[in-house]
């Protein structure tokens, strides 16, 4: 072993070990689990564990909430996506304009939601989005619309919750943007402009076509985001109203930590792998086909 | 021309509203949390604090004797819980991460592109998978309920160690041959020319561990049960579910927990957004 291969040994073997020992290792374990009845009873005492195959993922095809876990899921980064990639452009747009002033003030005051704590802007947007004294509300009554019970009402608490998704992240691929619109040609731009093209001619056919891989990018990362969403309810509306903002990772969390049945929990983990996996590889495949990978 | 300044005045207009926009809910956040107790749920509700107030920051970080037992909602040992554990997390995965980054972009060692091929590969597992086996391991070594519970799974940076990586490979083999012909011992060119080039990604490391470490909530929340040990996001997480109508002491408690983090972002987001543009990893 040269001198060199002994010290990268030293520089990369303590990290390794952490990764294999909580990252890897429970991964790995968290298949095995996913196939045993483990519960309460398992928690005291290992002899209680049975083998169940596939018992917990055709159980759960079954449980009419994980089905809805999922289909919240769903609306939320179905209606998430373009809620937040839509508002990200549109202020990346803005920001680009060559006639706006202290670029980097707004940039920075436009990304300062990203960087606090979910938790305590999400009980922030609790009581923004409060029925009686929210300001939400309040802004709504003075354009004459009147009160929406945003977190209790089943049909307004997945737009209520990614309202405030939306005013935190935007942020995060508003920067990404305007890095893409800085990378548009310039010269492409100005030949269009002599050849009397109309902004939304130009924006539709020189921008969007230069920055539309990172648009496609930034979406497929976002879904995967999305389908991690745990905080939000859990701080804002408990899952409710009549479990309509119950996510599949709440559903896990409920569970894996409130019910202890982690046999079953892991299944659903796994089934959260196995979907964020399958975006990977469409962004893969998006990648190789825009040639950046 | 006038046109044109037409249009700069609206642009400028549209940039500043929603900016503002963007800040109303943060800027109520401060507003509610200096307002006498009460006053943000009367009706007609006020937008303007009708006198500045501390009471509510006073309810919230002050312990005091309720019936002759002591009380307080342990926010202030939440936040030094939070602030060691960011700071031992950051300091840790640095320790370990920015070495190792560097070793798999400069060093020449058995097995390097094959562990490299497995890193990215595992960057595909979202960490939740590993949460409920990790639980059970961690309970049974005894480290449910302890700092170290809290910050051992934040030290597996695998994104960490490509980010590195990505920015040591620009790092010319010249000068480290260079140095090695001058007779410098490996540690020695890590520490002396390494380090000092790896610097400014260093900055944007550390700031990226300290904000997911200070803004970290599911595992936290799974691994500490006892209140003495919470972390700001749980805490206040667990206050919340109590005292949901009381406003102002909840806008206390979020200004408790943002702040410090905004205060660190601000002069250091030059480092943050320009790691957030170069850190995209591709293996």
């Amino acid at each position: 072993m040269t001198r060199q291969e002994r010290t990268a040994w030293g520089f990369v073997l303590p990290v390794l070990a952490i990764i294999l020992f909580v990252f890897a290792l429970p991964t790995v374990l968290a298949l095995a689990l996913s196939v045993t009845d483990y519960s309460i009873y398992a928690l005291a005492d290992w002899g209680a564990l049975r083998f169940v195959g596939l018992g917990n993922f055709t159980d759960l095809l079954t449980t009419p909430l994980f089905w809805r876990a999922l289909g919240n899921t769903a609306l939320f980064a179905l209606l998430g996506v373009p809620m937040a990639i839509g508002t990200s452009l549109a202020a990346a747009l803005l920001l680009h304009d060559a006639s706006v002033r202290w670029k980097p003030l707004w940039r920075v005051l436009l990304f300062a939601p990203y960087v606090t704590s979910v938790v305590a802007t999400a009980v922030v947007w609790r009581f923004l989005l409060n029925t009686r004294f929210g300001l939400l509300n309040r802004a709504l009554g003075w354009i004459g619309v009147p009160p929406v019970d945003w977190l209790g009402d089943p049909h307004a608490s997945i737009p209520a919750i990614l309202l405030f998704v939306t005013w935190k992240i935007f942020g995060y691929n508003m920067i990404v943007f305007t890095a893409a619109l800085a990378a548009v040609p310039h010269d492409l731009m100005e030949a269009a402009r002599l050849d009397g093209a109309s902004r939304w001619t130009r924006f539709r056919h020189v921008t969007l076509p230069a920055i539309g891989p990172t648009l496609l990018l930034a979406a497929v990362m976002s879904v995967a985001g999305f389908l991690q969403i745990f905080a939000e309810p859990y701080v804002m509306t408990l899952g409710g109203p009549a479990q309509s903002t119950t996510t599949v990772l709440y559903f896990m969390f409920d569970e894996g930590f409130k019910w202890w049945n982690l046999g079953q929990a892991s299944a659903v983990a796994f089934i959260l792998f196995l979907m964020i996996l399958a975006l990977t590889l469409v962004q893969a495949r998006i990648g190789r086909r825009y040639e950046w990978l | 021309m006038t046109r044109r300044r037409w249009r700069a005045i609206a642009v400028n207009a549209a940039v500043v509203a929603a900016t503002l926009l963007t800040a109303a809910p943060l800027v109520w956040m401060v507003l509610v949390s200096f307002m006498p107790r009460g006053e943000s749920s009367r009706f007609p509700p006020r937008l303007w604090p009708s006198r500045w107030s501390w009471e509510n920051y006073h309810e919230l970080l002050a312990r005091r004797l309720i019936d002759g037992a002591w009380f307080d909602y342990r926010i202030v040992p939440a936040l030094w819980n939070s602030l060691a554990v960011a700071a031992l997390s950051t300091l840790l995965g640095l320790l370990l991460t920015v070495p190792a980054g560097y070793a798999f972009a400069k060093l020449r060692f058995r097995g390097r592109e094959r562990l490299l091929q497995l890193l990215v590969a595992a960057l595909v597992v979202p960490g939740q998978v590993a949460m409920l086996p990790l639980f059970l391991i961690f309970k049974e070594l005894g480290l449910v309920n302890s700092y170290a519970g809290v910050i051992l799974p934040s030290l597996a940076g695998i994104f960490a160690i490509l980010f590195v990586r990505q920015a040591a490979l620009s790092i010319p083999d010249e000068m480290l041959d260079a140095a090695r012909l001058d007779g410098a011992s490996e540690r020695r060119i890590f520490v002396q020319i390494v380090l000092p080039l790896l610097a400014p990604i260093t900055v944007t490391l550390a700031l990226f561990m300290f904000l997911g470490s200070w803004n970290d909530f599911l595992w936290p929340l799974i691994v500490l049960a006892d209140q003495h040990l919470y972390t700001l996001p749980v805490a206040v997480a667990a206050i919340s579910r109590e005292h949901a109508a009381d406003g102002e002491l909840m806008m206390a408690a979020a200004v408790v927990t943002t702040l410090p983090v905004l205060i660190l972002f601000v002069p250091l987001q030059r480092y943050y957004i320009s790691g957030l543009l170069g850190g995209s990893v591709k293996g």
